[in-house]
């Protein structure tokens, strides 16, 4: 038993220098020479930081492309899901109202038009993408409120819908709305 | 949709292609036979020095399993104590604060049986130092203990009859040296070059194109997502787990997370089949778990695909099927078929919040981790399996008359009597855990706590009762997923779980690896007609019939008073 109990701990300490801090630095190393030199990956304009590529923020201004409902309001120091079942009645009730909250700020679409991902919150709280056609109901908001023509917000959101070989189709909302942003009249 | 349904099939393929060979080299490796990762051998040896280990000294099951209890029970002392005091040690860059004593016991329990349920997040709950010291590092070993005690299982069985069940400290070696470091290496290097952060920088600030302040936690995460799928571990860098778009950012690494946390529990079948020699019989085990494993996945996927009956109703479009809790650039399919394999295989890890999932789900979700033997963990999976397989020779023994027999060696009264118990303890844990929980909830709701049991619960009625009954079944499959919204940080459920999850880890190892011993022992009797062959599709299919009917048995009941009731009363 003695035995056993001095060969756990040497082998312990051996092993913690092997796996705890030879396997992550090597791995640290490598990832420096990944696009983002493995701190993730920024979106930059003239120069600044506007966010990270993965990482969902918040857009309620009617200038811009909305993303999903988050249940950490895209904190990203932190991350989280609703927690909702199915059958919460509180639950059903916040995704009724927004439909409703929708509904009011797209007057021109119908209750079948609304996707489902743009009235439930995602698992992280930081989802960065919508679906396509979570976009397509915003277009004409965005169009009016910038003034621009719904021709080229629809040609815009069809160059940023990514469609790939593997998985669903998406759009990532902050390049959309950067791209939106150097949109000219 | 087609590019949902090419990617799950991809991926299926991907892990089949994968893990056949991986099984072959797995067999010889172990068996000692000349292998290409030989180069290894300087740096085995070199830790057997450091260590004082004799690795050729041959042991009896009684002796493998002191040596590995041993180095267990050393981890769980020194980890407790680490992680409470892990505010005063080095490697804080956030300041976040030491455990309290009942989360640091669940959370060392929890890390060390494989089983990596969190009650704290990642984000504020540990240190760099701690992440890496005490979660990477079991990660590792316990994924280790797991191949290392199934291993032991193999040699029993490969020669006719035998004391020495190998050394415990040589699987357990070679399985971080030659397999565990080096595939986890080549899944962190795809991960860091598809988005996941892997350098030390701590959070980041910025301002978003809205004009708000917003802080972002980083930090090496592809180093610890690489193994806590390999070693089928589950426990997360980030709160959100694998949902987190740093820790899962694309469809790729998607993909490449639920390969790699399928590879081992599969190879070690195939492995199982070429050490013994007996190819048929792998390959027999490895048929029924994939029809188990097919069972549980084909309904989760369609119900999730189907969407939520009552935002149905709302006149809401649900094309993609449900999405709440479900990220955009996953979607459900991928989803549906990831929660069926991290409940099977023990992971644990999630890509979408499972108390979200359609109560149909629910179900599914809480058989597989019930069963527990589909592929399952990494080695205990076999384990489990193994104790299915005692008790289908037995009752097919008794039904055709004949003295059950495994592999050439009679299965007698105290094999039986231990794999009973070991099925046994299952149920009494998970439905006195989740009795006693329902029972304090219902009568002391209102206790003087620091957490009221009222407050326990993030949804009412029948799915609250799932929340605490999928706690208990996650923490005795060592599974780690979770119903997140159960309030599960205080003492309650810190300290319940914990004794759950050292109970549903140890014995479920003890159990096979003695019977094992006990059987390679006895004299070898050569197959003649009067044999029941364990290797043909009919005992097959028997093993399958008693998995079912047991768990059947056992969990109806509780199924049927959580997410089976939700699921009626939607209609």
């Amino acid at each position: 038993m003695k035995k056993y109990i001095i060969q756990s701990i040497r082998l312990t300490v051996a092993l913690t220098a092997l796996l705890c801090v030879l396997y992550p630095v090597i791995v640290a190393f490598i990832g420096k020479f990944s696009n983002g030199a493995g701190n993730g990956q920024t979106i930059m304009v003239n120069g600044k930081v506007v966010g990270y590529a993965a990482i969902g923020q918040k857009f309620d201004k009617p200038q811009y492309f909305w993303g999903r409902p988050s249940a950490v309001d895209y904190n990203a120091a932190g991350s989280a899901g609703s927690n909702k079942g199915a059958t919460n009645a509180d639950y059903l009730k916040q995704v009724s109202d927004r439909v409703d909250t929708l509904l009011k700020h797209h007057p021109y679409i119908k209750k079948a038009d609304i996707p489902a991902d743009m009235v439930t919150a995602s698992g992280s709280g930081l989802d960065p993408d919508i679906s396509a056609q979570g976009a397509a109901i915003q277009i004409q908001r965005v169009a009016q409120v910038r003034g621009l023509s719904v021709a080229s917000v629809t040609k815009l959101v069809q160059d940023h819908t990514e469609k790939p070989v593997f998985g669903p189709a998406k759009v990532n909302v902050l390049k959309l709305n950067v791209a939106l942003n150097e949109l000219k009249r | 949709m087609n590019s949902e349904i090419s990617g799950v099939v991809a991926s299926f393929l991907i892990t089949l292609l994968i893990a056949v060979p991986l099984g072959k080299y797995l067999a010889k490796m172990f068996a000692g036979e000349r292998v290409w990762t030989d180069f290894m051998k300087p740096v085995e040896n070199g830790l057997f020095k450091i260590a004082g280990i004799r690795a050729n000294e041959p042991m009896d099951w009684k002796q493998f399993l002191k040596a590995m209890l041993t180095i267990n029970l050393l981890w769980l002392v020194y980890g407790f104590f680490v992680l409470i005091y892990q505010d005063k040690l080095p490697l804080n860059p956030d300041g976040n604060p030491g455990m309290t004593p009942d989360l640091a016991f669940n959370t060392i329990i929890s890390f060390v049986v494989n089983c990596d349920l969190q009650h704290y997040s990642g984000e504020s709950g540990v240190t760099y130092l701690t992440q890496h010291i005490i979660m990477m590092f079991l990660m590792f070993t316990s994924a280790a203990t797991g191949i290392a005690a199934a291993v032991g299982l193999f040699k029993a069985f490969r020669d006719k009859t035998v004391d020495n069940i190998g050394n415990f400290w040589e699987f357990f070696v070679k399985a971080l040296t030659r397999l565990l470091l080096p595939l986890s290496i080549v899944v962190a290097v795809i991960l860091a070059f598809n988005g996941t952060p892997s350098s030390y920088a701590g959070k980041d600030q910025f301002i978003s194109l809205q004009g708000d302040t917003v802080n972002v936690s980083r930090g090496p995460a592809a180093e610890m997502i690489a193994i806590k799928h390999l070693g089928t571990n589950g426990g997360g860098w980030f709160g959100a787990n694998s949902a987190h778009p740093l820790e899962n950012p694309t469809y790729v690494t998607n993909m490449t997370e639920i390969i790699s946390q399928m590879i081992i529990p599969m190879a070690m079948i195939i492995a199982f089949g070429y050490f013994i020699r007996r190819k048929k019989l792998g390959w027999v085990i490895f048929g029924v778990m994939t029809i188990g494993m097919f069972m549980l996945m084909i309904p989760t996927i369609s119900s999730e695909l189907g969407g939520n009956p009552n935002i149905a109703k709302m006149g809401v479009t649900q094309a993609t099927g449900a999405m709440e809790g479900k990220e955009v650039r996953i979607g459900p399919m991928a989803t549906g078929y990831w929660s069926t394999l991290t409940t099977i295989v023990s992971t644990g890890s999630v890509n979408s919040m499972h108390d979200s999932a359609m109560p149909l789900t629910g179900v599914w979700q809480l058989l597989g981790m019930m069963i527990n033997g589909f592929f399952g963990g990494c080695g205990v999976g076999i384990l489990n399996y193994f104790i299915y397989l005692i008790i289908a020779v037995f009752i097919s023994g008794l039904m055709v008359g004949r003295t059950p027999e495994f592999l050439g060696h009679k299965v007698e009264a105290r094999e039986v009597k231990i794999a009973a118990l070991v099925t046994l303890i299952s149920p009494l844990l998970i439905m006195a855990g989740t009795a006693i929980a329902a029972f304090v909830f219902s009568t002391y709701g209102n206790a003087d706590w620091a957490v009221k049991p009222s407050n326990w619960l993030n949804n009412p009625g029948f799915h609250g009762f799932s929340e605490m009954l999928y706690e208990f079944t996650s923490a005795n499959a060592n599974n780690g997923s979770g119903f997140e919204g159960l309030g599960d940080n205080n003492v309650f459920w810190n300290v319940s779980t914990g004794f759950v999850l050292i109970l549903g880890r140890f014995l479920p190892i003890i159990g096979p690896v003695a019977i094992a011993g006990m059987l390679a022992k006895k004299k070898y009797i050569p197959e003649s007609a009067g044999t029941l062959r364990t290797d043909t599709v009919t005992f097959g299919m028997m093993t399958l019939a008693v998995i079912l009917v047991l768990n059947a048995l056992s969990y109806f009941p509780a199924l049927a008073l959580g997410p089976l009731a939700e699921y009626f009363s939607m209609r």
